[in-house]
């Protein structure tokens, strides 16, 4: 069986801050780390690989930097990294790079499943994984918090609005994971001389490659645009209440009082 | 046809464009560039290196094509065992005002096996027009279906926007049309407004958990198309004084090949809270990571008839289960009034909670974020704040 697990490379959300004088993002000293959810999809595949003859390809679009999370999922045992990197893709939407993704894994050729994090956690669009599906014209499945891989198609349970419902799908199939499926390993130090080795399987592939042009790439590929950005405003007009705890109890029902509102009632 | 032309007089074999070119699209051959159309992706590098202008060349241009065939602001309303999720008739209410600064109308479809019955309900929030396709088929919510519908459906009525709820169902679906139609397509919106000028959609959303906003737009296709969190727009209330159009529309799901089988869905029980339909919550931070912290705090939830809510910390430390977080990864709530008691106001816990009509912040700690977006703000030890507070609210 041949897997595809997509993965992303992103800044350390938890880790962003805000300059407090321009309102910009501070980027500088923020660590880029592999998006959380892309581990457990690493892991599922993993899995199917520890009990069956699987083989498996982890694929990401990204700068050139970005080919540490390929060596990360080589080191986590995965067989074969491609990066897609090449200028001509930046500033891409989900549609721009939906394309590339899904040209790169036509081009892989030969795909059982493709697995994938929900969503990333610069974006958290959700996108890429149904937009990936629908470009090769296979089934997804997302918000996937157990999968059962068996002979020719998979079992899932997807987690659904107050629901949980058990969905079957043939494969090809790509899914999309929860990190409640399961604890993703750790690379092993063999892992990590492997993944760092020459003879390590780690291909980076640029536009040529996998036949697309500019039109359809990149930012001029895009159906979308980015107009502006802001730091989300705190407009609020803030009254301080002062004193002892019982005052201050007593100004903040007086205050809410004259808003109508009733607390207790 | 985009192409990059050699003027073979003015080239002197210097070879900038062949070592310029990231794809050996431009080969020197007897002292004189060759362009490689194959490989070439138009990417225009070349034409920057050259210093004697031998290289030209037609870049693509994007027009932006006539879209004013496309009318109106359509809503596609979720329903679910013949339930209408609440997101739909929020989505309503927002996509009247847009529709209103259009000067066109608001349409809500809805799809199902027997859903007609809600025509009149969608209309009455908002709608100026309801499309009701019923199918046995689309009875259950699956990706290939509803696609297959919703891209019918769009592909014969053009609408200028099309508005789904950022739910798991609608994140599921959006995309997918979004590819098969050539959409643009923003997910999880919280705003949504009409440019004055260009009368096209702005859709804002947050990114990098919440600590940047972005505002994009959709040039290139129609309809303009969003996934909208639910819990942030606004549903009207319901005028029955209202009237509109209700069309039954058919389609041949015989075309459509649904890969997919359900092979059973649980519903999952019944938690007991609501946090996005609460009136008052009384949120905790870390300093409630006690037992102490946790009867003061539901003590005083249920004086002021109160849901309890918290940050994320608080669920790891395994006081609340998940279900009672506030913030990007738990829940979002717009309640009547916000208590943040002990929450410093980290950016992921605000975008959960900052459309909450009061904010009340109690925290020691008078550099707080919490404070900023706080409309009463009260320094002070939640331990001793909290109490005097639930003494003053039963009137003791």
């Amino acid at each position: 069986m041949n897997i595809v697990v997509l993965v992303k490379q992103v800044p350390n959300t938890s880790e962003v801050r805000i300059d407090p004088k321009s309102g910009n993002l501070i980027r500088e000293g923020v660590e880029s780390i592999m998006n959380p959810e892309d581990r457990h999809a690493l892991e599922a595949a993993l899995q199917v690989k520890d009990r069956s003859d699987a083989r498996i390809t982890s694929l990401s679009m990204g700068p050139p930097q970005a080919i540490d999370v390929i060596c990360e999922a080589l080191a986590m045992g995965v067989d074969r990294g491609i990066l897609l990197s090449d200028k001509l893709f930046a500033g891409a939407d989900t549609w721009a790079t939906s394309t590339a993704l899904g040209r790169a894994i036509q081009r892989i050729g030969d795909y059982d499943l493709i697995l994938a994090g929900r969503q990333a956690v610069d974006g958290d669009t959700a996108q890429i994984g149904p937009q990936v599906a629908e470009f090769l014209g296979i089934p997804q499945l997302t918000y996937v918090q157990s999968l059962e891989v068996r002979e020719g198609l998979v079992v899932a349970e997807r987690v659904i609005e107050e629901a949980c419902e058990r969905i079957e799908a043939p494969m090809p199939v790509l899914v999309t994971v929860l990190a409640s499926l399961n604890e993703p390993r750790y690379p092993t130090v063999n892992g990590i001389l492997d993944a760092t080795a020459d003879w390590s399987e780690i291909e980076v592939w640029n536009a040529y490659d996998i036949g697309a042009k500019a039109p359809d790439l990149g930012l001029s590929g895009s159906l979308t645009q980015v107009i502006r950005t802001f730091t989300p405003k705190e407009a609020r007009d803030t009254q301080y209440l002062e004193g002892a705890p019982a005052s201050v109890a007593s100004q903040l029902v007086e205050r809410l009082r004259q808003k109508e509102i009733r607390l207790g009632e | 046809m985009a192409e990059i032309v050699i003027d073979l007089d003015k080239c002197n074999g210097c070879g900038m464009c062949s070592r310029s070119c990231p794809y050996q699209a431009i080969e020197m051959e007897d002292k004189k560039a060759r362009w490689l159309e194959d490989r070439c992706t138009l990417c225009g590098a070349c034409l920057e290196s050259c210093k004697f202008e031998a290289l030209t060349g037609q870049m693509p241009v994007r027009p932006v094509p006539d879209f004013s065939a496309y009318r109106d602001v359509w809503v596609f309303v979720e329903q679910t065992n013949g339930i209408v999720h609440r997101s739909g008739l929020e989505l309503l209410g927002c996509a009247r005002t847009l529709a209103d600064d259009l000067d066109q109308q608001v349409v809500a479809v809805v799809f199902g096996d027997k859903v007609s019955q809600h025509a009149t309900d969608l209309i009455h929030y908002g709608a100026d027009r309801c499309v009701v396709v019923e199918d046995p088929s689309l009875a259950y919510y699956q990706t290939c279906s509803y696609t297959h519908a919703l891209a019918v459906i769009v592909e014969r009525n053009q609408p200028a926007i099309l508005l789904i709820a950022a739910t798991h169902l609608g994140r599921d679906l959006a995309p997918r049309l979004a590819r098969r139609m050539g959409l643009g397509l923003t997910a999880d919106c919280t705003r949504l407004s009409i440019d004055p000028e260009e009368r096209i959609l702005l859709q804002t959303r947050p990114a990098f958990g919440g600590n940047i906003m972005a505002t994009i737009v959709t040039r290139f296709s129609r309809p303009q198309t969003a996934t909208v969190r639910p819990g942030i727009m606004k549903a009207l209330e319901p005028d029955p004084s209202r009237t509109g159009r209700i069309d039954a529309e058919h389609l041949d799901m015989a075309e459509c090949r649904e890969f997919t089988k359900v092979l059973e869905c649980v519903m999952q029980e019944e938690k007991g809270i609501k946090l996005p339909s609460a009136k008052i919550i009384v949120a905790g931070g870390r300093p409630v990571c006690s037992e102490r912290g946790m009867s003061i705090l539901s003590e005083f939830a249920e004086a002021v008839g109160g849901q309890v809510a918290c940050t994320r910390v608080v669920v790891e430390e395994g006081y609340l289960p998940p279900e009672h977080q506030v913030g990007q990864t738990g829940q979002t709530v717009r309640p009547e009034v916000y208590f943040a008691c002990g929450i410093s106001g980290a950016i992921q816990h605000k975008a959960g909670m900052d459309g909450s009509r009061y904010i009340v912040a109690i925290n020691k700690d008078p550099d707080a974020p919490i404070f900023g977006i706080a409309d009463f703000a009260i320094v002070g030890d939640l331990f001793e704040v909290l109490p005097a507070l639930t003494r003053e609210v039963s009137g003791q």
